[in-house]
């Protein structure tokens, strides 16, 4: 797992790639710890997320409660893979999620 | 049948998720439902290193075996009885500030697969998971 932090103020926004699992998630929630603390604002990037186990849940559900205090979560990029998790666990309805279409779906390029 | 025995510790997850996705790649498993069955073998090995041994240490044994489309995964341990598929479901409809923080792996795991069944056969506790791969939407098994 890669986590990288664009940060404007106090407006995150944070890119995780990878495999968000049992081992690395702890690693995610002790940097998510230090964002949440001054964010009033956080996006999470997971265009290239592709693996999300209940651990991953666990930090984002941590973050949807402390950004519920203070501010504003959204989720954008989720790939069809991780949005079938989201969707059984009733993340979904519980999260806001933007998806780009054309980044979500890319044009499938025609065989000449 | 190929089996891989390990000691039941977190540092070993990758090496048993890899044994999976090998042995899915081997019979052209498409990735979603590879990453969806190595979600379920996550969360129940995880629950044997931390719940199983502790605070010893143990090993778990995992078997994966295919019949035609349908696929099974065995775990086995040693460790002290617990029977997962006696585990209450979480309510999945409350909203955030109510949702308690965990508790959402054995859940996932029983939407994954078609079946997961619990025996304890002496000293082990022995686990089924049951997979029809022809059964599969286009997100995979969910």
């Amino acid at each position: 797992m890669e986590i990288t932090q664009k940060r404007e103020d106090n407006n995150f926004e944070i890119a995780i790639s990878g495999r968000l699992d049992t081992v690395s998630s702890p690693q995610l929630q002790s940097e998510m710890e230090a964002v949440t603390a001054e964010a009033e604002s956080v996006v999470l990037d997971l265009k290239d997320l592709e693996y999300i186990s209940s651990a991953g849940l666990r930090v984002i559900l941590l973050v949807k409660k402390a950004m519920d205090q203070k501010g504003t979560l959204v989720l954008k990029n989720v790939s069809e893979t991780v949005m079938a998790i989201l969707d059984v666990t009733g993340f979904s309805t519980i999260l806001t999620i933007e998806n780009d279409k054309e980044q979500v779906e890319p044009h499938e390029s025609t065989a000449d | 049948m190929k089996a891989l025995q390990t000691e039941a510790k977190i540092e070993n997850l990758q090496p048993v998720l890899g044994f999976l996705e090998e042995y899915l790649e081997d019979m052209d498993c498409p990735p979603a439902l590879t990453m969806q069955l190595q979600v379920a073998l996550e969360e129940l090995f995880t629950n044997i290193c931390f719940y199983a041994y502790a605070p010893a240490s143990g090993d778990v044994l995992i078997m994966l075996d295919k019949q035609d489309s349908i696929l099974k995964i065995y775990l086995a341990d040693k460790g002290i009885p617990f029977d997962p598929t006696a585990k209450e479901d979480p309510d999945i409809s409350l909203d955030a500030s109510q949702r308690p923080v965990g508790g959402l792996g054995i859940y996932m795991v029983k939407q994954i697969v078609d079946r997961m069944e619990y025996q304890r056969v002496g000293e082990m506790n022995v686990l089924c998971l049951t997979a029809d791969l022809n059964k599969v939407g286009k997100h995979g098994k969910i």
